[in-house]
Formats: C-alpha cells, sequence, structure tokens
C-alpha cells in the first residue's frame, strides 16, 4: 500500500530515482508472484502434460485425421476438407448404425432406469438377506462383458440354448435370437440392460439411503402414506440427483456399447444391430479407412457430448432444488 | 369436536384433549418408555421436558402414529387412536429438520396436506387429475386457504420460493404452516427451534406462544430446553429414563418439585444439594451448620437439602441458620453476582445468586456467611424422593397425573 504513496511523493522532484523506488518495492512481490506461478506448475504440471499428451493431442489427431484420406499404413495422405463427413452422412450403412444406437439407447436407458429403481425399492422395503440380492444384481456389472456374451450366447443358441428349450417346453414360440435382424437389436438391448442394471440398483440404494426418514414421516403425518404417494411426495424426488446421474452415466455406457455386438452379432445380420461404435472399428480397424474412421468418431462425440451437455442443462435445474 | 368453523380470519380449530395411558415401549432389550400416563385437556399447551434419550420424542412419534406402542392405549378427543394412521389422528407435526419436501415451492408444501385429503387419488393424478370435474375448484379452494394462512404466518411473500432458499427461521414457519393449514386438533411439536440460532429462537418462541393463543388448539411439545419449557407452557411433563417424573405447571416445577431429579434439572444456575442429618426434631446438621427446619424424619436421618441460589442472603455473621464458606469465584451477571463458595465438608461449591448492590465488596478468599429462609429448603429423602413439611403436603399435587374428565 506503500508504493502509490511514494511514487506521488518523487515523480515531480526526481524522476530518475522512481524507476529505482518502484523495482526495489516490487521485486519481492514479483519474486513471490514467480515463486508462486512456478509451485503451481510444478504441481499441476504432470497432470497437465498427461491430459495433453493423452487426450487432448489425440482428440486434435482425430479431428485432423477425419479431414484426411489417409489409410492405415499408407505412406501418404492428402487433405480432402469435409469429404469424410459428408460420406458419412450419405452412407446408409452409417445412418442405420446411428438407428440402431439411438434405438438401442432408447431401450436401455429407461429399461435399466425403472427395472433397477423397482428392484433396489424392493430390495430396501424387504429386511432379509439385502446383501444377497446386491450382490446378486451387481455380479453383472462386475463381470467381463465378452465372457458374459459367451455365456449369453450360449443361452440364445437356436437349438441347444436354454431360453428356446424353455421356451419349446412352455409351448412358446422360439426364434433364432442373434441371426434375426427383428430380434437381434432387441436382445442385445436386453443384455445391455441386464449388464447396468446392478450399477444403477447400487446407485438408487445409496440415493435411497440418503433420504431422511423425516420426510417419509412428514408425509404419513400429511396423509401421502399410500405407496404411491410416498413414491411421488419423497422418495422419487429425493432421488433427483443420483436418478440424473445414473441417466448419464447409462446413456453414456449404451452409446458406447461394443463388446455384444462385437462377439455376438459383428452387427448382423445385415446392418440390423450395427452400432456406431461398431462402424468406427469396422471401418478404421478392418476396412482401413483411418480417415474415414475418423470423421465418424468425430461425429459420434459431437452426439455424445452434445447429449450430456443438454441432459445436465436440463436435469441439473430440475433435481437440485435451490 | 366438529370440524373448523371460520369466522374471517378468526379460526376456531377443533379442539381435542389428549389422554395417554400406561404407554410402554421397547427397543430391543432397552426399555424407551415406562408406561407413561398423562392426561392433555383440551387447549392445553404441554411440554414434554427431558435430556436426549428420556423417551420424550418416542411419545410424541406414538402420539403421532409415527411409532407403535408395546401396549397401552391412546386417546384423542376421547377417541382411541391406536392403530390408525397418522392422517386419521387428527394431528399436525412439526420436525426438528422442518422435514420440508425441497423439490416443492413453499405454497405446494403447506397445501399437500389439504391436497391429500381433499383431492381422491384421482383428482391428484398428474396432468389427467387436472381434467376431472371439481379439481380445479378444490383446488382453488386450497390455494385461498393456503394463501391465507401464510399471510398469517407473515411468508405470503415467499409462496413461490423453495425450502432451499428460505433462512432457517422462514423454514420454520413454513412447518408450522403445513401443520396448521388443515386445523388440526392436536399440534405435535418436536423440539422445532433447536436449529435456530439463539436470538431467532427467542423471537420464534414468542410467536408459537402467541400462535397458541391465537389458535386455541392442543400443543404437545417436547425439548430440552427447560427455557423453552418454562416460557411456553401450560404445564411442563418432567421425562428421564422414560418416566414422567413430574406434570405440574412451570411455577410449581421450578418451585415445587416432586423429585430430587426434578430440582436437578429445572433451574440455572443447577440447584445446589447439600447432604444434611437430622439432628432432632426441627434442627438439621449441614455443612458444618445447624438450620432449623421442621422435617418429617426422626432423628439421627439423613436427608438431602435442595437450596436454590438466588434462596440465600448475605448474613453480617455467624451463628444459628447460617452457613460459612470461602468465595472461590464470582461470576458477574449485571444485576445479580454468582458467588462460588467452598464450605466445610462439601465436595462441589454451593452457588449463591446474591443482588450485585447488596454485595458490593465481595471478592475472592474471603470469607461469607449466608443465611437461607427455612421455607425456601426443599427436602428429599435418600431415594430422591421430595419430603413436604405438614403445611404444603396439603397443596401439593403427589401423582404426576391431572385427571380430567
Amino acid at each position: 500500500m506503500s508504493e502509490p504513496l511514494s511514487l506521488s511523493d518523487t515523480s515531480e522532484e526526481e524522476p530518475a530515482t522512481r524507476g529505482v523506488r518502484i523495482s526495489s518495492a516490487a521485486s519481492p512481490a514479483r519474486r513471490r508472484a514467480f515463486a508462486e506461478a512456478l509451485a503451481a506448475w510444478t504441481l499441476a504440471g504432470p497432470a497437465v502434460f498427461f491430459l495433453l499428451v493423452l487426450f487432448f493431442l489425440p482428440v486434435l489427431g482425430v479431428f485432423v485425421i477425419a479431414l484426411t484420406d489417409w489409410q492405415f499404413g499408407a505412406r501418404s495422405l492428402s487433405f480432402i476438407g469435409l469429404a469424410n463427413f459428408r460420406q458419412v452422412f450419405a452412407d446408409a450403412v452409417f445412418r442405420a448404425s446411428l438407428l440402431n444406437t439411438v434405438v438401442y439407447v432408447l431401450i436401455v436407458v429407461p429399461g435399466t432406469i425403472i427395472l433397477a429403481l423397482l428392484i433396489a425399492l424392493l430390495i430396501e422395503s424387504g429386511k432379509s438377506c439385502r446383501s444377497f440380492y446386491r450382490a446378486v444384481h451387481f455380479l453383472p456389472f462386475m463381470a467381463t462383458l465378452t465372457a458374459m456374451a459367451i455365456a449369453w450366447e450360449a443361452l440364445l443358441h437356436p437349438t441347444i440354448g436354454l431360453v428356446n428349450q424353455a421356451l419349446a417346453g412352455l409351448g412358446l414360440p422360439t426364434a433364432n435370437w442373434l441371426r434375426d435382424e427383428n430380434t437381434a437389436l432387441p436382445v442385445l438391448a436386453v443384455i445391455g440392460i441386464w449388464q447396468n442394471l446392478g450399477y444403477a440398483m447400487v446407485l438408487f440404494l445409496a440415493g435411497l439411503k440418503g433420504i431422511p426418514q423425516d420426510l417419509y414421516d412428514a408425509a404419513d403425518v400429511d396423509g401421502a402414506d399410500l405407496w404411491l404417494d410416498r413414491l411421488r411426495t419423497v422418495t422419487l424426488p429425493m432421488l433427483g440427483p443420483v436418478s440424473m446421474f445414473v441417466v448419464i452415466v447409462v446413456a453414456l455406457r449404451a452409446f458406447e456399447s461394443f463388446d455384444t455386438v462385437k462377439v455376438l452379432t459383428q452387427g448382423g445380420p445385415g446392418h440390423a444391430s450395427e452400432v456406431l461404435l461398431y462402424t468406427l472399428y469396422r471401418e478404421s480397424f478392418e476396412y482401413l479407412r483411418t480417415g474415414y474412421g475418423a470423421a465418424v468418431a468425430v461425429v459420434f462425440l459431437a452426439i455424445v457430448v452434445t447429449l450430456t451437455l443438454v441432459q445436465v442443462r436440463v436435469m441439473d435445474r430440475k433435481v437440485h432444488y435451490q | 369436536m366438529g370440524s373448523a368453523i371460520f369466522h374471517g380470519d378468526v379460526k376456531v380449530t377443533a379442539m381435542a384433549s389428549v389422554l395417554i395411558d400406561s404407554i410402554r415401549k421397547n427397543y430391543g432389550t432397552a426399555s424407551v418408555l415406562r408406561g407413561v400416563s398423562l392426561s392433555i385437556a383440551d387447549g392445553e399447551f404441554l411440554t414434554l421436558l427431558g435430556p436426549s434419550g428420556c423417551g420424550k420424542s418416542t411419545l410424541l412419534r406414538i402420539l403421532a402414529g409415527l411409532d407403535v406402542q408395546d401396549s397401552g392405549s391412546l386417546l384423542i378427543g376421547g377417541r382411541a387412536v391406536d392403530g390408525l394412521r397418522p392422517k386419521r389422528r387428527g394431528v399436525a407435526m412439526v420436525f426438528q429438520s422442518y422435514a420440508l419436501y425441497p423439490h416443492m415451492t413453499v405454497a405446494s408444501n403447506v397445501a399437500l396436506p389439504l391436497r391429500m385429503r381433499r383431492l381422491s387419488v384421482f383428482q391428484r393424478f398428474p396432468l389427467l387429475g387436472r381434467l376431472l370435474p371439481a379439481t380445479a375448484r378444490i383446488a382453488a379452494e386450497i390455494d385461498v386457504e393456503v394463501t391465507r394462512t401464510a399471510k398469517s404466518l407473515g411468508i405470503g411473500h415467499l409462496l413461490a420460493r423453495k425450502p432451499g432458499q428460505l433462512s432457517g427461521g422462514q423454514r420454520q414457519r413454513v412447518a408450522v404452516g403445513r401443520a396448521m393449514v388443515r386445523h388440526p386438533a392436536v399440534f405435535l411439536m418436536d423440539e422445532p427451534l433447536s436449529n435456530l440460532d439463539a436470538k431467532l429462537r427467542v423471537q420464534m418462541r414468542a410467536e408459537i406462544k402467541e400462535l397458541h393463543q391465537r389458535l386455541g388448539g392442543t400443543f404437545v411439545y417436547v425439548t430440552h430446553d427447560q427455557a423453552e419449557a418454562m416460557t411456553l407452557s401450560d404445564r411442563v411433563a418432567v421425562m428421564l429414563d422414560g418416566e414422567l417424573l413430574q406434570v405440574a405447571p412451570p411455577q410449581d416445577i421450578y418451585a415445587d418439585p416432586d423429585d430430587r431429579r426434578v430440582a436437578e434439572f429445572i433451574g440455572s444456575p443447577k440447584i445446589n444439594m447439600l447432604e444434611g442429618v437430622v439432628r432432632e426434631r426441627g434442627l438439621i446438621d449441614v455443612a458444618g451448620a445447624t438450620i432449623t427446619i421442621e422435617a418429617d424424619a426422626r432423628a439421627g436421618a439423613h436427608l438431602t437439602l435442595g437450596i436454590r441460589p438466588e434462596a440465600f442472603h448475605l448474613a453480617d455473621h455467624g451463628g444459628q441458620g447460617i452457613l460459612t464458606g470461602f468465595v472461590r469465584m464470582i461470576e458477574h451477571m449485571g444485576s445479580d453476582l454468582f458467588v462460588h463458595l467452598d464450605l466445610a465438608g462439601i465436595d462441589h461449591p454451593l452457588i449463591a445468586r446474591l443482588l450485585a448492590e447488596r454485595a458490593p465488596h465481595i471478592a475472592p478468599g474471603q470469607t461469607l456467611h449466608v443465611g437461607v429462609r427455612p421455607d425456601r429448603v426443599l427436602l428429599f429423602a435418600r431415594d430422591g424422593r421430595r419430603l413436604r413439611r405438614q403445611a404444603e403436603s396439603g397443596r401439593a399435587s403427589v401423582t404426576p397425573i391431572r385427571e380430567s374428565a
């Protein structure tokens, strides 16, 4: 605080000494600021470095490659502008893949949320074997999906699979689940629900535990004591923040589904179960059209980021009651 | 016991007495309520006072129907309510945490009890319910009542806000509004002020008292704060370890306690408890002095003398009935002094509350003589029971139950 004072004191008489004074007064402060900045960069440095090298540069790389006609392993490439993107949107396979992905997400997200919430409510309302039910429903999430997919393949086998045998035993029609274009995608979605269910359920259980008993008591006294009224007055609203998190995470996981498609259907029959990530994989690593694959990746990224942002913006206002 | 009637702004609430008959409650092996019986009159403000864990909140929850007693019965307005759901008991409750629904506006919070009562399941159904006949009319009526209630509590301007945007005092008012909007016969309040800061607590205390006078309903109020109990109540029920020790008006609880534990729980600073021995009829040896007190005990009996700090007065010199000790510490409280005295044969200091203007020159270390009027000494038997002298036993209430028809 003394600097401005000394400035005005000296400015009229001795302009020459002014600079000296300032630097002598300011240098400890400047040195301190420099030390602080140094410490900050030293501490943040490793994280920033790895973030750059492992995340931002590759993303940037993808953006650049998407503008080229590069093929994996090729020695030369040329920039072709937005030609890849034009091709992506004109491609029937991509459009089918996009539609399949949307359908898949629209089945998996509501299916997972509703079932997980129901199971969480059932587990929470009962007294016995809670941890058993929790563990049983959580197991699929912990298991390696590729291995589990093989188990599903066995279950769904058209002739010796347990599903068809059970259906036949009950006198119900059977199907070649993974080879029929009408059933392949829904069956994959059911497996997706099965896999995400436990995760969503555990989150809902944690959310249920966090609801103050007082609110249920108040609802009782206020007359909202029927199951549905309690659910609408207390349980669902209080699960809002958890639900928002679950919806976003499950939606992201559904968008990124790949393993089951790769192992069980390879996108078939035809392109009936082709999803975005599988298209991306096939274009890039089977057909080696890396530039085109990168364009698909950019579109995929844009869709996922946009959807997530929209979800966060829309839901955040509705679930945090401030 | 009819429903609420309106006279302009004056609300006449259906009133109800409450009869609690030998309620017992155990949690596992822990006995929380050991046969509590209590009768609360129409329109009475009764406070359940006790330290945490004494069972007062459990009793309130049983009254509300949120917990179920193991045995005993409850009557509200002459009607047995055991086994009835909370909403059928005609009670409203204000919770310590306020328990407001955070996703609803103040208006919706206050309206909820009315919506639940007056609208059918179908009329409450989202979207479709609005299309049913009468829904709009009933909803409009509810709106009017909610607005009137909110205005009477000074929260009319907050109706569109959510609880998260309100201060502690405002939330408290919303909780009270939600309770009073449907004119319950009995208000149950579970430590409603304990989440407020000290200043606001005193203000809200006055408002609750005023609310009781305005509404005229029966209030059952749970607190561990003796100041709240003393200022608000028509009668205070002191609870300890799942039992009612005494039920009496605040002044009796303070001046005429039935039990040593009541005397020790009420009053700040705490009542002085001195061990004494009856020398002969009318004389008790205590702390190196002999006091003239008519005690209904034989010579040689051990008694406890309870003396409130303000029952002492300064004496010029020692003598019969005068206690003498060294001043250990002095607390200045403005108009009063709290003088801590070390007495011979007593391990904890005696606290005397003296008028500051009467005791100007007291300093730590000096010898002080204090006298006490015999009629201000409370005598307790070794088991903690109050020993009343002949003269006062006539007016004293011996049982903690006030019978009301």
